[in-house]
């Protein structure tokens, strides 16, 4: 616990504009707490040392998953372990669930959050990739009433959001769904669980019933300051069977278009190679997936 | 020599161990658990710096803030004088202790203790511990042992000369120690091979990594006695160096060993326990210290980083004719990394005429180094191996085969001096070979290791106390911290000789009033060394019994015998007697003398060296570099297994820390010679999903000094997985790598240069 | 350093204390309750030797205030046993000597009864993912999963 933490307040609002004004009106600064599986990390590191923690899990607005294949909003509070045993969701974005789930161990499972995680704005996290290839847009409440965001414009930098003073995200939301259509994420980690991505890679896409694909969007994750979408990939697939060239293609375009940092999670050179080997290996998961609808 | 009786009744029997409700419901009291009234928080102020001078400390703000009660610098410790102690199986010297446990002049390491503070709460100490403001002249740093050797590296310590050179050197430098064993002549062994192969390697710090960070609390009264709880691998230690450190007499200390999460030879020396003691005597109030898990990493010793050039030459039908090895090991801030033991074990478990090993003990601005498991065997067997590997694979001759050709039997000289006695090698080998494991076929990308280890095993002093209640059962008492189950084993080998029910026997750890001297626990010691002390407690309490059952019977106590837990007749000459139970003789106690008891004070000769071999088969992803363990099996021969379940334990949980030890663990550095993972996220040990089921095979070839043929098991598993794993990846890929921990990336570069 | 008051259900009986809001939930049970049984290991989340269960989710304590449980549920280690008798998976791990040095032993046997009471068929792979979380430097893992599943084949009557 970091020794200027004495006279840390917490509140934990019922409704979203409670939150808001408790937000706007901070003296110092102030931290949204969901999961809290950054946000605790962090305080116990002495890395960060609020004046007020705002709860937002007891506002009824972030906790429920709604929709169908029509589009789903998914809450802030919402947990990986709650998205992973809602069945629809599951079954209509299976990457941004996977996405999700991949974060941490089953504990912090139990409590992570995709707002969280969006807006820890890690160049690493697991949940964004395939949230930015699904088109995902989340709702942000702020003193200003609320607006919808792509959530690909929420994160600015490591540790950067576009976020405003009292500004934070109450849902995420999903497109509606093309019957064979699917996703897929895939991330390097250096053991099987428990680790910060090396490279990760959101795969989406939608196929006509020829099985040619119409539609797609490829997101790389933790080879840049922020994710990278690579449009080239994205031709590679449009009008392809997502046959084996169309996949050797899709590596090509993501290792190009990767540019990542040496630390000590990976080089250069590592990085950019995994890049191209999991983006063409999500595509052809999401592809499969969307072949046996 | 002991008979060694064939059939037993509990030895070898998988009991309950007596510790265990405990452990499983919670109950079971760890450091960090005990609570005294009026107890004190406190906390470390440590370097920033991984070099420095220091210029000066002022500790008067902190001081002054409300709810501090103490506050001690390297001031409130007596100068420490200069001479070797034994710290687990390593070697040190007090003083550099004392500058370990609190920096008087120099800061050598980032993490290094410079003042330490107690407060009514935990966030109060960390207030003042942020107010005391230290001044550093900081200094240039060196971290790689290579580094460290050269002529203008930054001079860590001005009194370090070369020790084991001749003549000795005029100027002072980081090289602490040069140490050569030598059997032969390695030149004309070289000269007579067919194939000799030399390959330089490096290993990287790698820490014990045990889940319980280290926890003390000290408690003392107005008449300077100290109580002191903490977590250790040995009380007396604790005891022992407190009262050296602080100039206290050691009648005056009690320690208390609390259970302990894991030590793994971490837990052998003293951190905070010194610092403990000054912050109670200062304040007057008990006084608890815990380390965070980055201080865990940043603050105590990991085991060493090294380079290493081995050289082998054989044969071409595959006898080894020479094995030459050079090792350079840091040992952190202060002299004594493990490179004697590591240049001691490098050829152990090859029967060879030639063999040559210098070591190299070198200071950098590191952690100081500190036990960790079979300290410095991992890392020069891992050389020896992975290219006993390569000359296996070049010759064309089955890797387990080739080291049978050349293995260690009975009556070999190793290279280090000994001359084995009963050992093991071969029957490990032996069984290695036969598991269904080693025939069964692999698929592409996959790959199959095999590697041996060796460790000596020690004795040392351990005493024992049998106390027969009036009741019939038995309290033992002994005082080796258990650290993976030992208790169980005592109890057995108590009943065992007893002759009653295990359940009976309630074996305790006490603490060091209670009992006397052991050395830590340590050295794959305990079940040897503990259990030899209370087989002759059990026997000395036979002795009494007997006694008391003579009395009874008015016969000469020669014409008592025991068996089966009574006291007989020796012969129906003797008289016609109903045999008497332990627990009839235990009633009676009062009216044939009083209490009845054994005991036993040893210093335990004859410990048996251990030998292993392990298989390993692992898939390497080719676009990825990604290494997934597919099978392992360890074969160890473990002398005799008093509780089979926890030997097992003991071989699946070593070769755990080694495959960790390959595959993904390491101390990390920035520039500025900082540890850049000090903690579970970026230091990674495996986690359940990382390992498959580890087969554990145990060979007894019984130990003939044992009563019940032990022989230590503990360290042994930890030494071939590196190289096991070495050889697998190099199976797998068609590549050698000299480099741990074999990292995806360094295996998918060298793909991509091969192509 | 104001203290909030909290109730909370623990271990099935109601129980009050007062925290800080910048006290984690370990901390609490630790110092406040007096329930050692939760262990610290790493303070990040990434050692699961922490590992509780709260409102029926099996989460680790040192990430999550001491707060938040204001009228939850929260089940350690000490609730486990119903009185003199072991849940059968700590019976089974002392049959099975999953346990060496015990540290690691209450978070993974929190993890473990979270697993089993929503999968009582569990394959070596899905026991070993889900304690991903729970480290344990010991024993390898080998006896802790065997005997999870062992216990879950008891349960099942299989």
């Amino acid at each position: 616990m970091g020794s200027n933490m004495s006279g840390m307040r917490y509140e934990a609002p019922g409704s979203v504009d409670e939150a808001v004004t408790l937000l706007a009106e901070a003296k110092g600064a102030a931290r949204v707490l969901a999961g809290g599986t950054d946000l605790l990390v962090q305080l116990r590191a002495g890395m960060i040392s609020p004046d007020l923690v705002v709860d937002i899990k007891k506002i009824a607005e972030t906790r429920d998953i709604t929709g169908n294949g029509s589009g789903f909003s998914i809450g802030a509070s919402v947990s990986g372990a709650e998205m992973g045993e809602d069945a629809k969701l599951l079954a209509a974005w299976p990457g941004v669930v996977e996405g999700a789930e991949l974060i941490g161990s089953t504990q912090i499972q139990s409590r992570a959050t995709m707002a969280g995680n969006l807006c820890n704005a890690s160049p690493a996290a697991d949940s964004v990739p395939a949230l930015i290839a699904a088109g995902a847009t989340c709702t942000v409440a702020g003193p200003k009433g609320q607006r919808e965001v792509p959530v690909k414009d929420i994160p600015t930098g490591p540790g950067k959001t576009s976020l405003g003073k009292g500004e934070f995200i109450v849902n995420i939301k999903l497109p509606a769904r093309p019957t064979y259509a699917s996703d897929a994420y895939l991330r390097m980690i250096p053991r099987t669980e428990m680790d910060i991505a090396i490279v990760g890679a959101g795969v989406n896409l939608v196929l006509d019933d020829s099985g040619t694909c119409t539609a797609a969007c490829v997101v790389l994750g933790a080879v840049g300051p922020t994710t990278i979408i690579v449009a080239d990939a994205a031709a590679a697939l449009i009008g392809s069977k997502v046959d084996a060239a169309a996949l050797a293609a899709v590596s090509v375009a993501a290792s190009a278009a990767a540019s990542p940092i040496d630390d000590k999670r990976g080089t250069i050179e590592y990085r950019t190679k995994v890049a191209g080997v999991l983006a063409s290996r999500a595509a052809a998961i999401a592809a499969d997936r969307a072949r046996s609808k | 020599m002991n008979e060694q009786p064939k059939q037993f009744k509990w030895v070898g029997t998988r009991t309950i161990r007596p510790d265990g409700v405990d452990k499983v419901t919670g109950r079971a009291m760890y450091g960090a658990d005990l609570t005294l009234p009026g107890m004190l928080q406190g906390k470390v102020v440590r370097s920033p710096h991984a070099h420095a001078r220091i210029l000066s400390i002022d500790t008067s703000k902190a001081e002054a803030l409300n709810g501090v009660k103490a506050v001690v610098t390297a001031a409130d410790m007596p100068e420490a004088e200069s001479k070797p102690v034994a710290a687990g199986e390593a070697m040190i010297n007090f003083r550099d202790l004392a500058e370990n446990v609190i920096a008087r002049h120099k800061v050598l390491y980032e993490g290094q203790t410079v003042a330490a503070v107690a407060a009514t709460t935990i966030d109060i100490a960390e207030q003042a511990a942020a107010l005391i403001k230290v001044e550093y002249e900081v200094l240039p740093h060196v971290i790689d042992v290579l580094e460290a050797m050269k002529d203008d590296a930054p001079l860590l310590h001005d009194h370090i000369f070369t020790g084991g050179v001749k003549p000795k050197p005029e100027k002072p430098s980081n090289v602490a120690n040069r140490v050569e064993f030598a059997l032969g002549d390695v030149d004309a062994g070289f000269a007579a091979a067919d194939v000799v192969i030399e390959r330089n390697f490096t290993t990287e710090p790698v820490h014990q990594g045990y889940i319980e960070p280290h926890a003390a609390v000290a408690d003392m009264g107005q008449d300077g006695k100290v109580d002191v709880w903490c977590s250790s691998q040995g009380h007396f230690m604790v005891r022992s160096f407190c009262a050296g450190l602080l100039k206290i007499p050691m009648s005056k200390i009690k320690v208390t060993a609390a259970e302990i999460g894991g030590g793994f030879g971490g837990k052998t020396t003293v951190y905070l326990e010194p610092l403990a003691i000054m912050l109670s005597r200062k304040s007057g109030r008990p006084v608890r210290m815990v380390m965070s898990r980055e201080e865990v990493f940043r603050a105590s010793g990991p085991t060493s980083g090294a380079a290493l050039t081995v050289k082998i030459g054989a044969t071409k039908d595959g006898r080894i004719t020479a094995g030459d090895a050079t090792l350079y090991f840091q040992a952190g801030a202060f002299p004594g990394s493990p490179v004697g033991p590591a240049a001691m074990t490098a050829f152990a478990p090859y029967d060879l005429e030639n063999a040559r090993v210098v070591g190299y003990d070198v200071v950098s601005n590191r952690q100081k180094v500190v036990a960790y498991r079979a300290p410095g065997a991992p890392i020069s067997e891992y050389g020896v191996e992975s290219i006993i590997d390569e000359l296996a694979v070049k010759l064309g001759i089955d890797p387990i085969e080739f080291r049978a050709k050349n293995g260690a039997k009975e009556g070999t000289q190793a290279a280090y001096g000994v001359k084995f006695g009963t050992i093991g090698m071969q029957e490990t080998l032996a069984a290695a070979k036969a598991t269904e494991h080693y025939k069964t076929p692999l698929g592409p990308n996959q790959g199959r290791g095999v590697a041996t280890g060796f460790w000596f095993n020690i004795g040392g002093e351990s005493c024992a106390g049998i106390r027969i209640n009036e009741d019939g059962t038995v309290s033992l008492t002994e005082g080796s911290p258990d650290i993976g189950g030992s208790r169980a084993s005592m109890a057995i080998m108590a009943a065992e000789v007893l002759g009653i029910d295990v359940a009976k026997v309630k074996p305790s750890v006490v603490d060091t009033d209670a009992i006397g001297y052991h050395f830590v626990t340590g050295g794959s010691r305990v079940t040897f060394a503990t259990g030899m002390a209370v087989v002759d407690a059990s026997k000395a309490a036979i002795d009494e019994m007997r006694a008391r059952a003579a009395k009874i019977w008015d016969v000469d106590v020669d014409g008592v015998v025991w068996e089966d837990g009574h006291a007989k007749p020796a012969s129906t000459n003797v008289g016609d007697f109903e045999p008497m139970a332990l627990a009839e003789l235990a009633a009676m106690a009062n009216k044939t003398g009083g209490p009845i008891s054994g005991h036993a004070d040893i210093n335990a000769k004859g410990a048996g060296p251990g030998f292993g071999t392990h298989i390993c088969d692992v898939e390497v992803d080719p676009e990825t570099g990604f290494v997934t363990v597919l099978r392992y099996t360890a074969v160890q021969d473990v002398g005799r297994a008093i509780h089979p379940s926890y030997v097992e334990g003991q071989l699946q949980g070593g070769a755990a820390q080694g495959i960790g030890w390959a595959l993904n663990e390491a101390y990390l550095y920035d520039k500025n010679g900082k540890m850049e993972n000090a903690g579970f996220l970026d230091y990674r040990v495996p986690v359940a999903s990382d390992l498959p089921m580890i087969d554990a095979v145990l060979v007894e070839v019984p130990n003939p000094t044992h009563p019940f043929g032990v022989r230590g098991v503990g360290e042994v598993p930890i030494i071939p997985p590196l190289a096991a794993v070495n050889n697998a990846v190099a199976a797998a890929t068609g590549m050698r790598f000299t480099a741990l921990p074999i990292s995806p990336p360094a295996i998918l570069a060298s793909m991509a240069a091969k192509n | 350093m104001t203290k909030q008051h909290i109730t909370a259900t623990i271990n099935g009986e109601e129980a009050e204390y007062l925290c800080e809001p910048q006290e984690t939930l370990l901390d609490a049970l630790r110092d406040q309750i007096g329930l050692t049984g939760t262990k610290e290991g790493c303070s990040s989340g990434d050692c699961g030797a922490c590992s509780v269960m709260l409102d029926g989710r099996l989460v680790c304590s040192c990430l999550v205030l001491g707060v938040e449980a204001e009228g939850k549920t929260v089940e350690t280690i000490e609730g486990m046993a119903n009185g003199e008798d072991l849940h059968p998976l700590q019976q089974k791990f002392l049959e099975e000597a999953a346990l060496q040095c015990g540290y690691c032993t209450p978070g993974v046997l929190i993890a473990a009864k979270a697993l089993l009471d929503i999968n009582d068929n569990p394959s070596e792979t899905e026991v070993r993912y889900w304690l991903a979380g729970n480290l344990c430097r010991c024993t390898g893992y080998d006896k802790i999963v065997r005997a999870v599943m062992s216990t879950a084949a008891d349960m099942r009557g299989a």
